[in-house]
């Protein structure tokens, strides 16, 4: 039969299942069809801590939720379009996110009285009128896989667990997705089983077949492809978009790059990535714990590595001595925290922006670190040679704030041209035998007199040895020094290093495109993307709104204040309860407006767009 | 002449913890004295204890410059501004992490940990146990005196049980730690115990550490005369009758003009034995270099802190491979197939062109 084709401009899917069913891999294989067709995409994985969580259960459902688009989008949606339901539990976990009117698709097969009542459905949804008001699709994912498969070599289970490509070929009909690239991937994954190999083909491509002939499916979509800027494009995650920032901070400041890390959710990938590129001389030592990765890490800094320890919360907490040494001998040290929700254990695959006011403050005696955060998991590159720019240039450490959605997110990247990166080797030497005066001795900690930087005077300089550690230096010859005047000078010359580091980065940019705007909307961090797209919603129901968004948390740009004295309003979206906003009254006396939403999760779109309108309400 | 020298195969050659190290003769003790003056007790052990280090640092035969010296945070770990090196005093009980990553990044260098027993055994436990089982080439001095001195007297994990401190009023309920057996738990694959006093000693087993490639854990008697004093009395005196001096190669002979010996007991445990009352087959004769620890643990149990039968130099020197030498042969055999790339890097291999 010939299908009835709808265009569409955008389609949110989610795929929800058990965490054993494979969604976190069936979303992954969609995004990259969805990217290599030409769409623009934003996805958002979530799923459990647990690793095996009991099958069917609740806390078990593991979720990949995909948006994508003809034009350019900011966030990975709010509301699913489209939801596949691997059995109850992610049918239940996930129903409420489902606006009425969209698609449901349901494995009937999982559909059994025990694991219903499992999940507490008395009656099944299907049969009690609760799920009326979606465009249903009872498919028999898990039987209809099983019979596809029949007279292949494998076993029950493995017929059943490919599933989820079925699934995959299914939803890839439906969308017209370009399917080689995930038969070159099955060949790569199971190209050494055979069996298996085949099997997932089948599975998939018997979905697909389903799509066609099936009379449930009466139209298929399509979502043109976006105009974006020219060019060659991947997709990358947060995660692996800091690694690749990382190394490449290495090369553009042709230093060998030395990882200390303790394997923590959700920044364990970037140890893994790291530990695979030892073609770039990257060295990685996975220490026994938080606190001696930081410090196998100053270790190396004090050795001329660009070093560099990565962690989430509660790991910071347990670094903090380590950041507070690298402050006081003023040594360069990149430490990356992708943040997740707190307190204490809280939710580690959960998102938060939380940490900012740890990363500022969370040590003893005065101790200014410059703060960075990246807004895009494709940023987190650039926000890490941003990170190692500072730290090498001005001999400190730099704490770089991403999150659990940045770091698991993904996008499509442009990849940029390797030689518009910046050259970091341009920003600082190691001093030489010929920084030791002939008429004295050498000053470890005399300063640069435009940046207020140390030397950096690596073990192995003649003439150059000296000793640092933690108690208070003299000015000038780092000797000890209890004198209390000195101890002043020390505390004030640190911070107006760090507060000296605004003048090398940009001012704060604000779009503001009528130039009418009252309303300034400020963020910072991950949530770039869901403000953008509120303030979007907001300008096309006719409001002037201006949107800025920080990526230095200290020091901050310094027309910042310049900034926040221009609008009336000021309102400031961000996953915590008001740390920004509190820095921003504490420096600028601006009585900005917070909007505070602290569930783990990325902020929807609609719900910023109402508070934009609400603000603007009461004008 | 080095009481360890037969362990010294390379003979009059590199120390073998220094093959990647530059070399330079001609420095003296003095070229290893800073200007800061030192500031420990008067009469403390420290004094003896850097007076030998800094007689022994020419001894390695590399430039100043790449000597470096890392402590923690303690009495013992202000040692490193004493010494006109490069030198770190860092966090409480962190010096070990530290020193790792400088020795892996760096094998250029010479890298000492300077430590005491509050600083490696309490705060620093975890470093110093995982420091140990890598074997990263860094050389750990733990200078113990069995006491918190820079906090001015409380029990220190290698205090005796029922110890009365400023913190322990009716006596410590604490068991102490013995460093050699836990170090030799912990996988270490050098050992070794020496006293402040004896200078000509410890410089041997300091020896002995730098021709060690991989992590040297020796442990230092130290005593403190201001809140532990004499708490190694029994073994101060040269001729000590608990004191055994661990040979390599040696049969093991001490006591009274060298009547007892050791040979081996129940469980495969040591005992102290009067020489002449067993067959001269019996009696051990010391082998550092056994793959196996039981030997030396045996060794490290033969006595707690009563100083009946307190065996000191290496007790343990076995090769392998050490983490720096393993990291950079890792790097060496991926760097083999050609040098990392960047623009191939970041392209990858699934992209698209959007024209
Ligand atoms: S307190 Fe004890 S260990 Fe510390 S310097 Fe004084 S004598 Fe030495």
């Amino acid at each position: 039969m010939t299908k009835q084709v709808q265009e569409l401009d955008h389609v949110i899917i989610r795929f929800a299942g058990d965490s054993g069913d494979g969604m976190q891999l069936t979303g992954d294989r969609f995004t990259q069809e969805t990217a290599v067709f030409g769409n623009d995409l934003s996805t958002l994985p979530n799923f459990p801590a647990e690793i095996r969580a009991p099958a069917g259960t609740l806390p078990g459902v593991s979720s990949f939720q995909l948006h994508f688009a003809d034009h350019d989008i900011l966030t990975p949606g709010d509301a699913p379009d489209v939801l596949v339901a691997m059995n109850p539990a992610a049918l239940k976990a996930n129903l409420k996110d489902l606006p009425r009117g969209a698609e449901l698709i349901v494995n009937t097969d999982e559909l059994t009285k025990r694991n219903l009542t499992k999940v507490g459905y008395g009656k099944n949804p299907l049969d009690d009128g609760s799920l009326d008001g979606y465009k249903l699709h009872p498919v028999p994912l898990t039987s209809l896989t099983v019979k596809a498969l029949e007279g292949q070599d494998i076993s029950r289970k493995d017929a059943e667990r490919a599933k989820n490509m079925f699934a995959l070929g299914l939803l890839s009909w439906l969308y017209g997705r370009p399917a080689e690239g995930t038969l070159s991937f099955l060949e790569a994954k199971f190209g050494k089983k055979p069996e298996i190999y085949k099997a997932n083909v089948t599975a998939f491509q018997a979905g697909w077949n389903y799509g066609e002939t099936t009379e449930d499916f009466a139209v298929r979509y399509e979502v043109k492809p976006a105009t974006i800027a020219p060019g060659r494009y991947r997709n990358i995650t947060g995660n692996l978009a800091l690694a690749y920032g990382l190394i490449a901070a290495g090369q553009l400041a042709k230093l060998p790059l030395f990882l200390g890390s303790y394997p923590i959710t959700p920044a364990s990938d970037i140890l893994h990535e790291l530990s695979k590129h030892k073609k770039f001389g990257v060295r990685t030592f996975q220490a026994e714990d938080e606190i001696s990765a930081a410090s196998a890490a100053l270790g190396a800094a004090f050795g001329g590595s660009l070093a560099v320890t990565t962690t989430s919360g509660p790991g910071m907490l347990l670094k903090a001595e380590t950041v507070n040494l690298a402050v006081s001998v003023e040594l360069p040290l990149v430490v990356v925290d992708v943040q997740r929700a707190g307190p204490s254990t809280g939710m580690p695959t959960k998102t938060e922006q939380t940490d900012l006011l740890m990363a500022l403050y969370g040590r003893n005696g005065e101790s200014p670190v410059p703060v960075i955060a990246a807004q895009s998991p494709s940023d987190c590159f650039f926000a890490a040679i941003e990170a190692a720019r500072i730290a090498v240039t001005y001999r400190t450490p730099v704490i770089l704030l991403s999150d659990g959605y940045l770091g698991n997110g993904s996008e499509p990247w442009r990849i940029p041209d390797v030689d518009t990166l910046p050259d970091l080797s341009a920003e600082f030497a190691f001093a030489t035998s010929a920084d030791k005066p002939a008429d004295g001795d050498f000053k470890p900690f005399s300063r640069d007199s435009r940046t207020l930087a140390r030397p950096w005077a690596i073990p192995g300089t003649p003439g150059l040895e000296h000793r640092i550690g933690g108690i208070e230096k003299a000015d000038g010859t780092g000797d000890i020094s209890y004198d209390p005047d000195n101890h002043d000078l020390m505390v004030r010359t640190r911070a107006a290093k760090i507060e000296g580091i605004a003048s090398s980065i940009p001012p704060l940019a604000v779009d503001d495109p009528s130039g009418e705007a009252k309303l300034l909307v400020l963020g910072w961090g991950s949530t770039y993307g869901s403000i953008g797209a509120a303030v979007r919603r907001a300008r096309r129901a006719g409001h002037d709104v201006a949107q800025a968004h920080l990526r230095h948390m200290n020091p901050f740009p310094a027309n910042l204040g310049e900034v926040l004295r221009r609008y009336d309003k000021v309102l400031v979206p961000e996953i915590n309860l008001g740390q920004l906003a509190l820095l921003l009254r504490g420096k600028y006396l601006a009585d900005v407006i917070s909007y505070n939403r602290v569930r783990g999760l990325p902020f929807r779109a609609a719900e910023l767009a109402e508070a934009i309108e609400e603000v603007l309400s009461h004008e | 002449m080095s009481e360890n020298i037969e362990l010294n195969q390379n003979g009059p050659s590199r120390l073998r913890s220094l093959e990647l190290v530059p070399h330079a003769g001609g420095l003296a003790a003095k070229d290893f004295k800073s200007d800061q003056e030192v500031r420990w007790c008067p009469g403390c052990g420290d004094y003896a204890i850097l007076a030998a280090f800094q007689a022994f640092l020419p001894e390695l035969a590399v430039p100043r410059e790449n000597v470096v010296v890392v402590s923690g945070i303690g009495c013992s770990s202000r040692l490193p501004y004493y010494v006109s090196s490069y030198g770190m005093h860092s966090i409480h009980g962190r010096a070990p992490a530290i020193a790792s990553g400088l020795a892996s990044s760096r094998q250029d260098l010479s890298v000492w940990v300077i430590t005491g027993d509050g600083d490696a055994l309490s705060i620093g436990g975890n470093h110093l146990i995982h420091a140990l089982r890598r074997n990263v080439n860094i050389k750990i001095m733990l200078f113990n005196n069995r006491i918190y001195g820079l906090t001015k007297g409380q029990y220190s994990p290698t205090s005796e049980q029922g110890k009365v401190t400023k913190s322990t009023p009716y006596g410590s309920l604490d068991y102490p730690f013995n460093p050699v057996s836990l170090a030799l738990g912990a996988e270490a694959s050098f050992v070794a115990r020496s006293v402040d006093s004896d200078r000509k000693h410890l410089q041997s087993v300091l020896r002995a550490a730098a021709d060690h490639r991989g992590s040297a854990f020796i442990e230092i008697f130290q005593n403190c005369p201001i809140f532990n004093d004499d708490a190694f009395a029994p073994v101060k005196e040269p001729n000590a009758p608990g004191l055994i001096r661990l040979v390599h190669g040696e049969q093991v002979r001490f006591g009274p003009s060298g009547s007892m010996g050791l040979r081996q007991a129940d469980y495969g445990s040591i005992e102290a034995v009067e020489a002449s009352s067993v067959p001269e087959s019996e009696l051990i004769v010391h082998d550092a270099t056994r793959t196996d620890p039981s030997y030396a643990f045996a060794l490290s149990r033969l006595d707690g802190y009563e100083f009946k039968h307190t065996p000191i130099g290496v007790f343990r020197s076995v090769e392998r491979q050490s983490y720096d030498d393993a990291m950079a042969a890792q790097i060496d055999t991926v760097r083999a197939s050609g040098e990392g790339d960047l623009a191939r890097l970041l392209a990858g291999n699934d992209t698209w062109e959007v024209v």
